[in-house]
């Protein structure tokens, strides 16, 4: 990010005036009744507001989840829309409480900008899309192409990265955004569109000769996107963690959304007792009430519910589960244990 | 002598002029092919214009009205059309427009925006008609029908019915009985309006209005004692601490005591052009006396309110409005004590506010200019103090010299409250385009919200703008 820069400096700043603030967010949210939400200006599938003005998508119910286990009721939530140059100073100066906004975990927004990313729920990579008739199968064979690229994102790098390693050119056609990229692309532009490999499903579902083009297989950067909260808040920080930890617990149990009553009426497993606060006192331990847990799964359903509801197959985003899926079935989503 | 044998005792009835000099021939020929150059541009221009209508046309022709997503759009052009046909989706249009004009405002309470529209008419009507009964009582009238016909549409409920018919008729008697005294309801407008919109209790809103009753008093009061600049200031003191100290006990005071109030409605629940007419017009309506004071203050020579003002609007004018959008949202948050919610909108109001004053004082500041120094002087001579021959002589031919400058500093202005977008408000153009594109039945959408949104801000920018040019018609003084 080139704004990385003036932000750490602003955080660096202002983390005097951050400290006092600190340890203090849950405080806060539960005085206040609310929890505010830092959320995306509106990405399909992951955060944007329906007809009806209510927030819906992927990131969305994280929130809701976090909300549904400090408050008890998941639409006690504020959404906060924020740019991607906004989110970050949003957060440091306190207007948000928590950002789920598809934000990549680097190193320098780790540490200089004093955030904390608590966990990934989404991992992603950046991918090419090409028109079935330019006859190329992978990206190497993308020699000489014009590339559509959002401008100021981590992705114009990995690109340039990525074509310099191979020793092949490439010619940048730079657009502002992302229905600015599918029209230039579908005008043909450019060759090949390069985003996110979720973004790139999501547009290549509404297109309207979706057939003519494919995803090619290679993807060229990790992406790790997860939730942010501020830097030296850890008990807040643990908090959104472990509310993320129980959805994932919960899809590998086998806890839903619509049997988490049933399950815990008739559970004869010891983790998912304590997961729904039935023994042992794990929401007390970071100050939360023994229901929590429950309640966030109540609300959203467990992790694989809010995926297939808002992005998975079956949706028009139809994105595969991949290297989300749980660990026991070949994916990267692993939760410590419960205790 | 020699004797006429023939003298026409009739007029020749006059003869149709040549062809190529009369009607569409002549007008063709002059002004289309008046020379070789000309004729080439003329052809170039119809192929040009050809080219466009004949590439837009069928987008037009095939507009949907009715589709659910942007998909079913495409099957009813392909279906109606033919394959490989384009065709406008006016059904997002159908779909979303109240997200484009309202925000996320509730439904339930639309009338609220509604009402503080209509009534923003009849309070603008004093200030650009002013005195004169026939143009007021026709916004009136019309502020009436669109308020009765919107009013109707939006389910008002009956106490808003009630509210709009008797200010309109008592508005109305007003009108025709003393003109000049509708600027009472321009001046409680503000506070009206905000409490429609925000919603809450009523005596914020009018506690809030009393710090300006406290100023005026205390610079009656004062002003025959102290003279004019001292009690204004004293005047400025104490409602300052009006505000700062006794304004929120009292209105909570008084809301305990006579509850009365609206359902309260977020900030963060505005949009569309909710937002951009709320801050638009605010902006505009405290922005022009602020640049006022400053362009005489620049002029003035006492050496601190000069410098403060120089200052002041160099570094405004030094700044891009989106460094001044950012400083609102995000590091005023820093500045404040922690805890403080000093709402989002306001923010952003006053930077805007401020950001235009420092270039309307520049554009006052020209026409100050532009009068010859016999006007001062003259000022001078008739033995008027600061403010009088300010008042009477030398704003009245200033402003009006800079009217064109001064409405296109309105007009840009209303067009950058598309930039808050960047601050994640949900503008019109961008923020609402936005949300509505990330619905993925809409996904993929790209000319139809960028027309709807530019044809809407077309209409009130060009209202603007012809009525800057009747006001300069009207006061034309001169015989240039």
């Amino acid at each position: 990010m080139k704004k990385s820069v003036f932000l750490g400096v602003v955080a660096a700043t202002t983390m005097v005036a951050g400290a006092a603030a600190a340890q203090a967010t849950l405080e806060a949210v539960k005085a206040r009744g609310e929890l505010i939400c830092g959320s995306n200006t509106g990405l399909t599938g992951f955060g944007a507001p329906d007809a009806s003005g209510n927030w819906t998508g992927f990131d969305v119910d994280l929130c809701r989840a976090v909300a549904a286990a400090v408050l008890g009721d998941a639409t006690k939530v504020k959404f906060v829309p924020t740019t991607g140059e906004t989110r970050f100073t949003a957060l440091q100066s306190g207007e948000v409480d928590l950002l789920v906004r598809n934000s990549t975990w680097t190193l320098s927004r780790d540490t200089e900008l004093a955030l904390d990313f608590v966990a990934v729920n989404y991992y992603d990579g950046q991918g090419f899309m090409v028109k079935k008739d330019l006859g190329v199968s992978s990206a190497k064979e993308l020699d000489g192409a014009t590339v559509c690229i959002q401008t100021g994102t981590t992705t114009e790098l990995n690109l340039a990265d990525f074509f310099k390693q191979n020793n092949i050119s490439y010619q940048p056609v730079t657009v502002a955004d992302d229905s600015e990229a599918q029209r230039q692309y579908l005008a043909g532009a450019c060759d090949a569109y390069t985003t996110d490999a979720s973004g790139l499903a999501a547009s290549r579902a509404t297109m309207p000769d979706a057939e003519n083009h494919v995803i090619l297989p290679e993807i060229i950067s990790k992406e790790p996107l997860g939730p942010v909260v501020r830097h030296g808040d850890s008990n807040w920080g643990d908090i959104v963690r472990w509310t993320y930890f129980a959805l994932l617990i919960a899809e590998e149990k086998g806890v839903t959304k619509a049997n988490v009553n049933e399950v815990a009426a008739s559970t004869t497993d010891e983790e998912v007792k304590r997961l729904l606060g039935l023994s042992g006192d794990m929401g007390a331990k970071i100050g939360l009430p023994n229901e929590a847990f429950k309640n966030a799964i109540a609300a959203v359903g467990n992790y694989g519910e809010i995926f297939a509801a808002n992005i998975g197959e079956g949706t028009t985003i139809n994105l595969a589960r991949g290297l989300n899926a749980l660990w026991t079935q070949g994916g990267l989503q692993y939760a410590p244990p419960f205790r | 002598m020699t004797k006429a044998s023939y003298v026409r005792d009739q007029m020749l009835p006059p003869q149709a002029p040549p062809v190529s000099e009369a009607g569409v021939v002549k007008w063709l020929r002059e002004n289309l092919f008046s020379g070789w150059f000309n004729t080439i541009l003329t052809l170039v221009g119809v192929v040009v214009i050809y080219w466009l209508v004949a590439s837009a046309l069928p987008w037009w022709l095939n507009s949907v009205w009715n589709a659910e997503s942007l998909g079913q759009c495409r099957e009813i052009v392909a279906a109606t059309a033919g394959e490989g046909a384009t065709g406008a989706c006016w059904a997002m249009i159908r779909e979303r427009w109240h997200q484009f004009i309202f925000g996320f405002y509730p439904p339930d309470l639309w009338w609220r925006p509604i009402m503080a529209f209509g009534l923003l008419f009849v309070a603008l009507a004093p200030v650009l008609f002013s005195g004169q009964r026939r143009n007021l009582t026709a916004i009136l009238g019309a502020a009436f029908a669109f308020l009765l016909v919107t009013l109707y549409l939006a389910g008002a409920p009956m106490a808003a019915w009630v509210l709009v018919l008797a200010l309109i008729l008592g508005l109305a008697g007003l009108a025709q009985a003393m003109p000049g005294k509708l600027l009472w309801f321009t001046a409680i407008y503000p506070a009206l309006c905000f409490w429609l919109l925000w919603g809450g209790s009523i005596w914020s809103p009018v506690a809030a209005m009393l710090g300006f009753v406290v100023m005026g008093v205390a610079y009656v009061a004062l002003v025959g004692r102290m003279g004019p600049t001292a009690s204004a200031i004293a005047g400025v003191v104490l409602a300052a601490l009006w505000w700062l100290i006794l304004d929120v006990p009292v209105a909570n005071a008084i809301q305990s005591a006579i509850p009365f109030g609206l359902q309260p409605v977020a900030s963060d629940q505005f949009g569309g052009f909710l937002l951009a007419i709320t801050i638009g017009v605010t902006a505009i309506t405290f922005s022009l006396p602020i640049g006022i004071l400053l362009a005489l203050g620049r002029q003035s020579d006492m050496l601190i309110v000069k410098t403060l003002c120089v200052g002041f609007i160099e570094f405004i004018r030094g700044v891009p409005l989106i460094t001044l959008l950012f400083t609102a949202s995000l590091l005023l948050q820093y500045f404040l004590p922690p805890g403080t919610n000093f709402d989002i909108i306001l923010r952003v109001i006053i930077l805007v506010t401020l950001f235009a004053a420092a270039y309307l004082a520049e554009v006052i500041r020209g026409g100050l200019a532009a009068l010859p120094r016999g006007q001062y002087e003259a000022a001078d001579a008739l033995g008027l103090d600061y403010w009088r021959a300010q008042r009477l002589i030398i704003l009245p031919q200033a402003l009006k010299i800079s009217i064109p400058a001064i409405v296109s500093t309105f007009i840009g202005l209303f067009k950058d409250t598309t930039l808050v977008a960047f601050v994640g408000l949900m503008d019109p153009l961008k923020g609402v385009t936005q949300i509505v594109r990330a619905d993925i039945d809409w996904k993929g959408i790209y000319w139809e919200p960028y027309i709807f949104v530019g044809v809407i801000f077309f209409v009130i920018c060009f209202g603007m703008s012809r009525y800057s040019m009747y006001l300069e018609r009207k006061l034309k003084t001169d015989h240039r």
